[in-house]
């Protein structure tokens, strides 16, 4: 039996090598792989196809040059990232690439890409609440005629029964990665948080029944581990993505636990499980209208702050550090309404920026060592 | 307010008294108990209009306090509320200006800011309106202004149409939100929804569209009568009444001028010798710098005679078919895949007559700014024009540079003169 260290080095190897993740899946399927653009792609049917979805969140202190041709500075730093790495040719061994098209910036990106590989573009409905039925009979067709194109790109056919089984093993994958954030919470201190952020991650290079076999494995191990003694701050996410691994480094250095996150690389992707549906593409639809708290899904109600405010009272977190993707104005609606209802309900919270191209700290380390202080 | 000969008073007289009574209308509306909606600028008006409810847009009213150098102001009221920066500054006025209004409403006292601002006056509202076919910024910043006043949000999602033509599927949609809308507004106003004057409504609307459309096809004579600028400034009525026959009005008033003048030999810069240049403008004027951006291209003989903007409000469809209006609210160019994109501004630039492109990289507009370049080089390889782009923002004064900007006008004048 592994380790918790053998294992966590597994899923680091994955976070950490995406491309070599991607080869070794060739390599054992004879299949290929299939880029997903953030965010919320229906990527059942790309498992239903037998390819490996893999995720495409730009890179870490990726130095960007070339890019700039093509994006302002105002785009934010994901999308520079991303564009780079079209640009070099990362993605090029994709045998297709999905575009969801939720913020002004993605829907460029969706006409600019550079890739070799065939690229699908989709939309999701945004009326999502108060014309709910409508916008799943919207949501099914555009994901009917996805599935349609990725079976003509990749010359496969998706069964029913097929998407119906990749609808459940996401399902499984999400609740063990609602169950492993839980138990990370239950005994902080023990997984360091860059190795919770490498686990998560690794799911979106990973086959997810591998992902769930690993990590349930690990979540084992987590439960029946002796408690690590902790006296740091327990607090909340909230955000796009939590990089580079640095940013997570200082949070340890000043003595802060991830008790949850809210963010759009992790939990907003299994906080809720697709429903169940005869049909499987409207299953699909009903979850993306069922989805609460992401900036990027329209709601009038505006449910995030209840959903951090709660997340707060359940883990019994001490604050909610709002980590800011530079540059993503859906996010940065959002926060105006997170700062009052956080003073309304005694919330103590702090933003800082997230620039997944910088390789400068210094900004955040003051701001995170100010914020334990005055925690 | 004073009343208008509308035979006599000139097309100017008639934008300013009808924007005016817009204003007054809503308070007015405000004063008797009736509903007040404010709306996203390409956001269907026609279900408010049929159903009584007063309109205000907060996109034009921020293009104007930008244009009357009051943004800045507001901008700041919207910084401390935790806006950040890089957000559009069409909403930050307009959050800005919002707050104001709630503090007002809650103290019973007008803060200094809104005792001092030269933007318009105008009620909150009741219920709020929008509609995503040029941005998915307007679903946020209306999510906000729901949320923060605790009023009804009626939302026409179009959603972005990465293949062409409009998909039916696409169409359907949108008008089963229509309907949703009905019934959304049945319930507000507690009145069954009034569908013979809805169908008037829809073809006032479509008169409104006919004459603002004729307006700009004045700019592809050579010389050309038209200074496009002036669209800019009409632009406020095709955007805030092009359900009433207050546009139909003004725009036929500006069409008769401007055929007077084009009879007369009097175009955009006086003499026909004057235009020297024609260039089209991509993207949202620079109102804080109206005047600069404007002067900047006469300096050098250009007269705008193409863009792609006004043309945002060509909302040409069926009366009486929902489908037919969802799909003219729909593929406003933006909305719309590059390819047909691409080709969209290409036909105005072509029809325009231009020699050159101005391209506005936007710090507020991603949507509109992000792909410029391929929409000028798409245009350069079909027709060989040359194109520049200047940094600046429609209402955030901050961002602009009247040196960089009179630099790279001249430089495209250079360009078009040695071509």
């Amino acid at each position: 039996m592994s380790t918790i260290k053998e294992l966590i080095a597994q899923f680091r190897e994955v976070a950490d090598n995406p491309k070599k993740a991607m080869d070794d899946y060739k390599k054992e399927t004879g299949k290929g792989a299939v880029g997903i653009m953030p965010v919320y792609c229906p990527e059942e049917i790309v498992h239903a196809a037998g390819y490996l979805p893999m995720g495409m969140w730009g890179a870490q202190k990726k130095n960007i040059s070339k890019a700039r041709s093509f994006l302002p500075p105002f785009a934010c730093s994901v999308m520079q990232s991303v564009m780079e790495l079209q640009l070099d040719g990362v993605y090029d061994e994709l045998d297709a690439v999905i575009f969801s098209v939720p913020c002004d910036t993605l829907k460029c990106m969706s006409q600019k890409w550079k890739g070799k590989a065939p690229q699908i573009v989709f939309t999701h409905p945004q009326n999502r609440k108060m014309a709910m039925s409508a916008a799943n009979v919207f949501a099914r067709e555009e994901y009917a005629i996805l599935k349609q194109k990725l079976e003509d790109i990749l010359d496969v056919r998706i069964s029913v029964k097929a998407l119906k089984n990749s609808i459940a093993v996401y399902n499984e994958n999400r609740a063990a990665c609602r169950e492993f954030s839980d138990l990370v919470a239950e005994n902080p201190g023990l997984i360091s948080l860059k190795d919770r952020h490498a686990v998560i991650k690794a799911r979106w290079f990973m086959e997810k029944s591998r992902h769930t076999a690993m990590l349930k494995e690990l979540n084992d191990l987590i439960r029946s581990a002796d408690k690590v003694p902790f006296s740091g701050k327990r607090v909340v996410v909230s955000g796009i993505l939590l990089e580079p691994d640095e940013v997570l480094d200082i949070f340890e250095e000043f003595g802060f636990a991830i008790v949850a996150d809210d963010l759009a690389q992790e939990t907003r992707n299994f906080r809720q499980d697709v429903p169940e549906d005869a049909d499987p593409l409207m299953a699909l639809a009903k979850a993306w209208t069922a989805f609460d708290g992401c900036s990027l899904a329209t709601d009038a109600d505006k449910p995030k702050g209840d959903i951090l405010i709660n997340a707060v009272k359940k883990y019994n977190a001490d604050a909610v550090i709002v980590c800011m993707m530079k540059f993503c104005d859906p996010e940065e609606f959002d926060y105006p309404i997170l700062l009052q209802q956080f003073a309304a309900a005694g919330v103590k919270n702090l933003q800082i920026e997230i620039d997944q191209e910088t390789t400068s700290f210094e900004q955040v380390r003051t701001r995170l060592q100010t914020f334990s202080e005055v925690l | 307010m004073d009343s208008i000969n509308v035979n006599e008073a000139t097309s100017k007289e008639l934008l300013g008294y009808f924007q005016a009574k817009l204003d007054e209308e809503a308070w007015e509306a405000k004063r008797n108990g009736k509903l007040v909606c404010w709306s996203a600028s390409v956001a269907p008006p026609e279900f408010c209009v049929a159903m009584d409810i007063a309109l205000v847009y907060p996109e034009t009213h921020a293009a104007g306090a930008g244009a009357r150098k009051a943004s800045m102001d507001l901008l700041e009221v919207a910084d401390q509320k935790g806006y950040n920066i890089d957000i559009c500054s069409y909403a930050r006025t307009n959050l800005g200006y919002m707050e104001l209004l709630k503090q007002e409403a809650m103290s019973g006292e007008k803060p200094d800011k809104l005792k001092n601002t030269k933007a318009a006056y105008v009620p909150l509202p009741d219920l709020v309106i929008t509609c995503n076919n040029i941005c998915n910024t307007l679903l946020k910043w209306y999510e906000n202004l729901a949320k923060e006043l605790n009023i009804p949000c009626i939302i026409i999602d179009v959603p972005f149409n990465h293949t062409m033509p409009v998909q039916r599927h696409c169409k359907e949609y949108i008008a089963d939100q229509y309907r949703v809308a009905i019934k959304q507004l049945e319930e507000i106003t507690g009145r069954a929804f009034d569908y013979d004057k809805f169908l008037k409504v829809q073809e006032q609307t479509q008169r409104t569209v006919y004459w603002w459309n004729k307006i700009a096809s004045y700019a592809t004579r050579k010389p050309s009568p038209l200074n496009g600028f002036d669209l800019f400034n009409y632009m406020a009525l095709i955007v805030c009444a092009r359900s009433r026959d207050y546009g139909e009005i003004t725009f036929r008033k500006f069409c008769e001028e401007l055929e007077a003048k084009d009879q007369a030999g009097q175009y955009a810069f006086g003499p026909a010798e004057a235009e020297k240049h024609r260039v089209t403008w991509e993207g949202i004027a620079v109102w804080t710098y109206l005047g600069a951006t404007f002067k900047g291209l006469k300096a050098q003989g250009s007269v705008m005679t193409g863009s792609c903007y006004p043309g945002m409000w060509s909302l040409v469809y069926t009366p009486g078919d929902l489908e037919s209006m969802a799909e003219a609210y729909t593929k406003v160019y933006i909305n719309t895949c590059g390819a047909n994109r691409y080709e969209e501004f290409y036909k105005v630039v072509k029809s325009s007559k231009s020699d050159g492109m101005v391209m506005h990289l936007n710090r507020s507009c991603k949507l509109m700014g992000l792909l410029n370049n391929e929409g000028g080089e798409y245009v350069n390889k079909k027709m060989g024009i040359p194109f520049v782009s200047f940094d600046g923002d429609q209402t955030d004064p901050r961002v602009f540079s009247e040196a960089q900007y009179v630099n790279r006008v001249q430089a495209l004048s250079e360009m078009m003169d040695a071509q």
